[in-house]
């Protein structure tokens, strides 16, 4: 097996996974300013919730759009009751955060009790691509299918759309977007609910290989945070790159640097931040 | 009877009960709560000084709170003295805390938050995998407490008068800093930084010394906690660690000296004895949080304060009204 | 269940005990005397809880069984969550020995979590019945009142070697295993027994605790006959599905320890698992009489099939009940009792027979099972069994002793090959 062409291949399928795990993030952190640190519960509740519409008999990709969808609404509840009263509150909302954060992790324990679960790969999805020696999952493949076309779908939605204008207008300058008539507070609610239920969806297409088990909230959320940081935050184009980034850094740290496991995602992250606090592509220092 | 006379007899009534303790709650175990309330409230209240009146949010101080473990228990265990170790530990760790100010100061806000984050996570990487340092997960059994002027300190109250002596001495430092000229400048720093640039002041020297004071606390709070536990281990240097002294801040009240150590009281409280009665605790935790910041957004001590005066106005006639101070930092 | 967790509420109100607590009655002293007390440490919080939940239930089970009462006197379980952190076992043990007054304490179940209490143990002379692995604790640094009834992290690991070389005939093998002591005492056990025996171990991978994706691992691996592997927790699920996926399951063989293929595990596992050799000195599968009782107490009262951890903590009831009767009217002594416990013999437990060497540690049957299907369900089927393995396999102690405690260089690897 050549193991720097099944090194680099990973390194694009994880960065896949990535980036759908911190578009959402980036936007909410982009627009919002919030220190979104229950991204990673909204990940795992989203792949506990994947693994039981799919134990009831849903397809692989309708359980993963049903998360989502009931993530959505789960966001858009923590944001408009409990969020929006904390605006500009940094602090706050990492309080607040955090503590969802628990609820929402024992919450699982109770639910789903310890035993980790890993649903089964989509059975279109499933067997090897094998070429010359060279094995490789097809629905690893598939990931990162699944990830540039979220990538489209948000660029689209971003950059050709009414809504997305305004969104961008947010990002920018919250309080000129404010003055111009945009309704940003519902804007808001808007992109909490879209970031929860990416996150979710994420969750549910990463389960096959990562599985679910207690814990994977906190391993998911320094990961996403990495991520917008090395793209800079609010930027889609940023959180893509950045995701191939870590991808191909996580793959050939952990294989040509076994030493340095621990510290090889954590090394860039405060490199990036102190030389260029904005990101590499982000336009605003964080 | 004026607001300085019932904080006088307050504080005395505090001090009474807390020099008492041992007397009065009689099982060891629950003194062994109580200190471990100290020692967290003491982590709490370094970590405060960076946080509430520098306005800086660090999510790496346990790996402050490690080094400063480590290096006296990696010192001792190697034969040195309890002194050599707990000033060495010190120094490292206020030396650690200089590095990390260097780096993390480029940024303010989230980037500060996160600068520091990244760098706790290092350290807690090496503290980890360094084990012929460390001894990796297993971790280092501490023998014995030290046994300063020969007081043994092996018994529950024993310990328990330590870290009294040293919690007080922390709140004692916290009322001078903030009453002080540099505690004063700190604050306008986190107000108005550009106003305070402007006005001549060097903010990020201002700064840089805020996360040395902060660092030294931290580095005394993990002697204590190395102390109390006579153990060691990589975990402590996590992440967790470091979120989990940022709730006691929050969630007590920024920028106040009662709130961390009402936020260390709870945070201790919830782990070590509710988690006996209620099996699903930490959902506990995390209700409390949240209820915490949706009535009290400025924290538990605040917050309470404000509710208090509320009353108290509606008790009152109208022309008594008392304005509510922001506690020490006003 | 209606187990008393908690009869001693002294100095704290019980206010807010609505949410998930569990019943709270004075326990009326049946038999003569004041109840015995047992302190389980587990985990039911946190990543841990899977294994630390299990800890509880076979406990409970066994209780139960036994109508808590032991040898004719009653007992009282106090269970204390550690949280899975040093801090907090060392926090639980005080609130157990110091506050609740137990007279054994069951548990904790991460070896991190028992090495910052053993110190304590030693002052309080409280015996203590371990599931965690460390091995030291049985060995340089033997405590006089800790017995560990199941196994040191390479006792299984041994005898995985020696059936890879004799039975199977490999020759190369790579480890694999996360980077922290568990992992390191059984790779390095594995490695010994193998080396000494003809093979070589040509690859040692350590991937960090929390690894996300286990591919850069995988692909290293490299040419061998065999891959061993130490994964505990959740982690094995992970590892075992990548390293099918990757085409290594079709074509080199897999194996690990008790913790890679915990029977607790098998519902969360694939048909990436078929086929997979671990070692164990517990098998569900295993036909005594308390195991079948076990199984199927299990499956009715929690739907769950056994583990090392819960048949641990089951077999952990059944040494209390031996000490017992051995320590009599002493029992709680501390020393005493601990005495007690080195002289164990069982006859009949769901490991089966086993006895307590001088330094804690039990010597007993360990079997290498092969997971496979039977009626659309995995089972891991006993497919040898070592009789009265010891800690030190087949080593005289002391020459075992005086070398340095298995890690992640000792001992050093001479084979390894880029």
């Amino acid at each position: 097996m050549n193991l720097w062409l099944v090194l680099a291949i990973n390194s694009i399928t994880l960065g896949g996974l990535l980036f759908l795990l911190s578009a959402g993030f980036s936007l909410i952190f982009g627009l919002m300013r919030i220190p979104n640190l229950m991204h990673g519960s909204f990940f795992m509740l989203g792949a506990y919730m994947g693994s039981t519409f799919l134990a009831k008999g849903f397809g692989f990709w309708p359980a993963a759009l049903a998360s989502a969808a009931s993530m959505a609404v789960l966001g858009g509840l923590v944001e408009r009751f409990l969020l929006r009263r904390l605006a500009g509150q940094e602090l706050a909302q990492v309080l607040l955060t955090l503590g969802l954060s628990f609820i929402i992790a024992d919450a699982c324990l109770m639910v789903w009790t310890g035993d980790p679960i890993q649903p089964s790969t989509p059975p279109d999805l499933r067997g090897a691509i094998i070429r010359s020696g060279l094995v490789f999952p097809i629905y690893r493949l598939a990931i990162v299918g699944v990830a540039i076309a979220m990538a489209i779908a948000l660029w689209l939605l971003i950059d050709k759309t009414r809504i997305g204008a305004m969104i961008r207008a947010g990002v920018d300058d919250a309080p000129i977007a404010r003055v111009v008539g945009i309704k940003v507070s519902q804007l808001f609610t808007l992109v909490f609910c879209l970031g929860a239920a990416l996150a979710a969806f994420a969750g549910v297409v990463g389960s096959p290989y990562l599985s679910i088990y207690p814990g994977l909230d906190a391993e998911m959320l320094p990961l996403a945070l990495i991520v917008v940081i090395l793209g800079g935050a609010g930027s889609l184009p940023g959180a893509l790159l950045g995701s191939f980034i870590i991808g191909f850094l996580y793959n050939f740290g952990q294989a040509m640097f076994p030493d340095l496991a621990y510290v090889i995602l954590f090394v860039p992250m405060v490199l990036v931040l102190v030389l260029r606090p904005q990101g590499l592509f982000g336009r605003v220092a964080l | 009877m004026t607001r300085s006379l019932s904080t006088l007899v307050a504080s005395a009534v505090a001090l009474l009960l807390l020099a008492t303790l041992p007397l009065w709650l009689g099982n060891t175990y629950y003194i062994n709560v109580a200190s471990q309330i100290l020692y967290w409230a003491v982590f709490a209240l370094g970590l405060n000084v960076l946080v509430g009146w520098a306005g800086l949010t660090s999510l790496g101080h346990a790996a402050l709170f490690a080094v400063s473990g480590y290096t006296a228990a990696i010192l001792v265990t190697a034969g040195h003295s309890h002194l050599v170790g707990a000033v060495a530990a010190i120094a490292m760790t206020v030396a650690t805390a200089a590095v990390f100010a260097v780096l993390a100061l480029r940024a303010t806000g989230i980037g500060f938050l996160m600068i520091t984050l990244a760098l706790g996570q290092i350290l807690w990487g090496i503290a980890y995998r360094w084990a012929s340092l460390t001894n990796g997960d297993n971790g280092i059994n501490f023998k014995t407490r030290p046994q300063p002027f020969g007081l043994d300190l092996t018994s529950a109250p024993a310990f328990y008068y330590l870290a009294l002596l040293v919690f007080l001495a922390a709140v004692a430092s916290m009322l001078v800093f903030v009453r002080s000229p540099l505690g004063a400048a700190l604050r306008g720093t986190r107000d108005q930084p550009r106003r305070m640039t402007a006005l001549g002041y060097n903010v990020w020297l201002i700064r840089f010394l805020a996360f040395l004071l902060s660092g030294f606390w931290t580095a005394v709070a993990g002697l204590l906690f190395l102390y109390y536990n006579q153990f060691i281990s990589p975990q402590i240097a996590a992440l967790q660690t470091s979120a989990e002294a940022l709730l006691m801040v929050i969630s007590g009240g920024t920028a106040t000296i009662l709130g961390p150590i009402a936020g260390a009281a709870i945070v201790v409280i919830m782990k070590n004895v509710v988690s006996a009665y209620v099996e699903r605790w930490n959902m506990v935790l995390g209700i409390i949080f949240v209820l915490i910041i949706s009535f009290m957004p400025e924290g538990l001590v605040p917050g309470v304060r404000r509710l208090i005066g509320v009353a108290w106005r509606g008790m009152r006639p109208a022309k008594a009204v008392i304005t509510v101070r922001g506690e020490a930092s006003s | 269940m209606t187990i008393q967790r908690r009869t001693v509420l002294k100095g704290m109100a019980a206010a807010g005990a609505s949410l998930g607590v569990s019943a709270k009655i004075a326990s009326p002293a049946l038999a003569q005397g004041a109840p015995f007390k047992i302190g389980l440490m587990t985990v039911k919080t946190g990543p841990l809880a899977q294994g630390g939940i299990q800890m509880e239930q076979g406990l409970l089970t066994f209780l139960k069984e036994k109508n808590n009462t032991l040898g004719g006197r009653k007992v009282e379980l106090v269970v204390a969550d550690t949280g899975g952190n040093p801090a907090g076992a060392k926090t639980k043990a005080q609130e157990l020995v110091e506050r609740d007054k137990v007279n054994v304490i069951l548990g904790p179940l991460a070896a991190f979590e028992l090495l910052a209490i053993t110190d304590y143990i030693l002052q309080t002379k409280t015996p203590l019945i371990a599931v965690a692995a460390a091995e030291d604790v049985t060995q340089r640094k033997a405590n006089p009142y800790i017995i560990r009834p199941t196994t040191t992290s390479a006792q299984c690991c041994h005898v995985m070697a020696d059936y890879a070389l004799k039975e199977l005939k490999l020759k190369r093998a790579a480890t694999i295993s996360e980077d922290f002591a568990f992992g390191h005492e059984q790779m390095a056990g594995f490695q010994r027994v193998f080396e000494e025996g003809g093979g070589k171990v040509v690859k040692k991978l350590w991937p960090p605790l929390v690894t996300p994706d286990y591919t850069p691992f995988i692909a290293q691996i490299g040419n061998v006959d065999m891959v061993f592997s130490g994964f505990a927790g959740s982690n094995p699920v992970k590892f075992m599905r990548a390293y099918a996926d990757l085409g290594l399951a079709a074509k080199t063989p897999l194996m690990g320890g008790w913790t890679f293929m915990d029977d607790a595990l098998l519902k969360s596992l694939g048909d990436e698992a078929l086929g997979v050799l671990s070692g164990s000195s517990y098998s569900s599968a295993f036909e005594s009489e308390s195991n079948k009782r076990l199984v199927a107490a299990m499956a009715k009262d929690y739907n769950s099939l056994p583990g090392g951890y819960a048949s641990g903590m089951y077999i952990g009831g059944m040494c209390v009940e031996s000490a017992l009767a051995i320590a009599g009217d002493k029992s709680t002594d501390g020393t005493a009792f601990a005495e007690a416990l080195h002289k164990i013999k069982l006859e009949e437990s769901p490991r089966g027979a086993f006895t307590i060497d001088a330094r804690g540690n039990a010597v007993g049957a360990v079997f290498v099972r092969k997971c496979e299907k039977k009626n659309g369900q995995l089972v891991n089927t006993v497919v040898k069994t070592y009789p009265n393995v010891s800690q030190f396999w087949t080593y005289p102690e002391d020459e075992f002793l005086k070398n340095p405690v298995y890690s992640r260089d000792y001992p050093p690897a001479k084979n390894l090959e880029n």
